[in-house]
């Protein structure tokens, strides 16, 4: 059976554009609103990116520390970001979801009862922010074993060699790091020398689904129509933070976003 | 998990920068990956090379001032009554703190990377004003990542970072302590790491970073060994090394030397910040058996909550206020090297008003922890035990801190 991530792929390659994939954090701003909020854009986004939030991340810019910090202080748990997946699952137009995290919570789980719960609620893929090749080379290969895609991080800095090595350690779905920045950073680097980078990994590995993100925004995403898939994150937790102190509803502003962001690469 | 005699600490790692196959590593983010490898490189060549050791000797002596005394303090003998009470003071060093040498070394390697800014993290203000000084000394930028609460109670180590041309940026996440200005620092070097050079103020961070660093501090106990045998003949035969341990690079560099003794000779004692005594939000994770977990890239043990969210510290030390340890000290626990234990903020004041009171030293909150620690362990052993307390740092940071606690003001000739 092809996974629900690789077929989200070919669904947006049916209609020649790259797949959006969204991030937001589980528990921003509460348990129920993120709910919410990931059921009302997965009717413009192919694949939701859900945050698991941690207090001390070494990767995250503001807008989405400030949401992290926000669903933490909120009480989210890690039981309650899987059960938000699960219920999120039930919905009728539910699309596949990859936690993206730092592997400290990973690991006061337990690799494998992650795993075990990740399966149970419906989660499809893994990013690991701090976990890196070859670190991630057991880690990885247990995710492979139960369904799961580990996605690896290519950046900039990434030699040539080490993109041959983690291309043919990934699953089905890499991730391309635009720039030099952590998440939230103004797009540094002109489109056309990212997508230099972007088509050395596709030469290397055709068949593997990459995407683009960090610096990704409405703004700048039509640049990169002919890419296998496009994440925004910053942009929709900055939103997020937006409508709350306008006091306006966080779920119809997010939704409003994603679905022009849809029309930008459509 | 074993400790291994005849080699370096900082060098029984395995190729993926663990100690004791557990302890350190490099869990960071892929950009992070190149710049440390090429730091890695870099550091392991010049190690051995005697050119460089030259040079960084050079600056050692001339700059940071080497050998920090090593004294006796007669009066606080006399009055505990118990063993000799020694102290290494290292305060004495360019700057007022030990952390000058990893400071130094830093600089000197970013130097020759072609490196023209360098960036670090700071608590109680050292490691950043050496930063400074030194970033100054080999003509880099520098910036200095603080936390908003320290850098209003540790305003004499502000002021001496900004006078030394350094960008102070105060961070505002979290408990706006050490632990935040350390993220905030590595988030910087992850968008900037093509131009810039990080220097990690404890050891702590990924494996790199932490060997650095006790490779750095490890001169104390080099001028400590010397000065026993010139002091004793040889190195004594009951010997006790009590150090304040906050990432862990001054009571590294304090022991480094001496990690091939047997304890039963030369006994390292560790002291942690136990925070105010009726807070249970400790900064000492291995007195009190924290969990294992990963903080700034390394896997040690750390204050956090069942799900694995960093859990923040109180501490009236600025410089001790981490959740996390060393991973050098990780290991040393549990190869039963080192012993740990924990001071309260309020045993600290107190050390401090008795050291102050019997000699002319005026060790910071920091090292009064491992004080009061020592003082109380002293009154119970013989005569002929030496024990040696490392004073690595200058109470004057501290001085808005002891005018509060203690209601009177602070003398500088003290
Ligand atoms: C004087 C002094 N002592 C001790 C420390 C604690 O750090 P470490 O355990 O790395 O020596 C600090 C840190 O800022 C310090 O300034």
């Amino acid at each position: 059976m092809i996974n629900p991530i690789s077929l989200a792929f070919k669904e947006a390659k049916k209609e020649k554009r790259p797949a959006l994939i969204t991030y937001t954090v589980a528990g921003d701003s509460s348990k129920k609103q993120s709910l919410e909020i990931l059921k009302a854009i997965s009717n413009y986004a192919d694949i939701l990116e859900v945050g698991v939030p941690h207090n001390t991340p070494v990767a995250d810019g503001g807008q989405i520390q400030t949401s992290a910090y926000r669903a933490i202080k909120n009480g989210i748990k890690m039981n309650d970001i899987f059960k938000i997946v699960s219920n999120f699952k039930k919905s009728k137009n539910s699309k596949p979801v990859i936690f993206m995290g730092y592997y400290n919570m990973i690991f006061q789980y337990g690799e494998n009862n992650f795993l075990k719960k990740c399966k149970k609620s419906g989660v499809n893929g893994l990013i690991v922010v701090d976990l890196p090749w070859p670190e991630n080379k057991i880690f990885s290969k247990k995710c492979k074993k139960n369904s799961i895609n580990f996605v690896q991080l290519l950046s900039p800095t990434t030699s040539n060699k080490r993109l041959k090595s983690i291309t043919k350690d990934s699953h089905d779905m890499i991730y391309y790091i635009s720039m030099l920045s952590t998440t939230g950073g103004k797009l540094k680097v002109s489109p056309k020398k990212i997508l230099t980078n972007y088509n050395k990994i596709k030469k290397i590995s055709p068949k593997k689904n990459c995407v683009i993100g960090f610096g990704i925004t409405e703004k700048t995403i039509s640049n990169f129509k002919n890419t296998d898939g496009l994440v925004v994150g910053s942009q929709i937790c900055k939103e997020i933070t937006r409508s709350l102190s306008n006091r306006q509803n966080p779920v119809i502003n997010v939704s409003k976003i994603v679905s022009k962001l849809k029309k930008k690469i459509s | 998990m074993k400790l291994k005699k005849g080699i370096p600490v900082i060098d029984q790692v395995d190729r993926l920068g663990f100690w004791g196959g557990k302890f350190g590593g490099n869990f960071v983010p892929e950009t992070l990956k190149k710049p440390i490898d090429d730091l890695e490189i870099q550091f392991n060549k010049l190690k051995n090379d005697k050119n460089f050791i030259v040079e960084r000797d050079k600056y050692f002596e001339n700059w940071i001032g080497t050998p920090t005394r090593f004294i006796k303090l007669n009066n606080l003998t006399k009055y505990i009554g118990g063993a000799q009470i020694w102290s290494k003071v290292v305060s004495d060093a360019n700057g007022g703190a030990h952390k000058i040498y990893n400071a130094t070394v830093h600089c000197l390697l970013a130097k020759r990377s072609g490196k023209k800014v360098i960036i670090g993290d700071t608590g109680a203000g050292y490691a950043g004003k050496m930063l400074s000084m030194a970033a100054k000394k080999f003509g880099l930028k520098c910036k200095i990542f603080m936390g908003a609460k320290d850098i209003k109670r540790q305003q004499p180590n502000v002021k001496a970072m900004k006078k030394n041309g350094a960008d102070v940026i105060p961070v505002y996440s979290g408990s706006q302590t050490l632990v935040d200005a350390v993220s905030e620092c590595m988030r910087y070097w992850v968008a900037n790491c093509d131009t810039t050079a990080m220097c990690v103020g404890s050891t702590v961070g990924p494996a790199i970073f932490v060997r650095i660093c006790g490779w750095s501090t490890s001169q104390i106990s080099r001028e400590l060994k010397t000065q026993l045998v010139n002091e004793f003949g040889d190195i004594p035969k009951k010997l006790k090394l009590y150090n304040c341990v906050g990432g862990g690079s001054s009571s590294f560099g304090f022991w480094n030397e001496f990690m091939d003794y047997d304890k039963k000779q030369v006994e390292f004692i560790g002291v942690e910040a136990g925070g105010p005594a009726k807070s249970n939000r400790h900064a000492a994770p291995l007195t009190y058996g924290s969990k294992i977990g990963i903080l700034h890239g390394a896997a040690q043990y750390v204050n956090q909550n069942s799900d694995g969210q960093i859990e923040e510290t109180e501490s009236i030390s600025a410089g001790l206020d981490y959740p996390g340890i060393s991973p050098l000290h990780c290991f040393l626990k549990d190869t039963k090297r080192a012993r740990y234990t924990a001071a309260s903020d309020e045993e600290a004041l107190k050390a401090y008003q008795i050291v102050t009171k019997y000699e002319n030293l005026r060790p910071s909150l920091e090292p009064s922890h491992a004080f009061s620690v020592a003082i109380k362990e002293a009154k119970k052993l013989s005569k002929d035990t030496i024990v040696i307390i490392n004073s690595c740092g200058d109470a004057y940071k501290d001085r808005g801190i002891l005018e509060q606690k203690l209601g009177k003001k602070y003398d500088k000739s003290n």
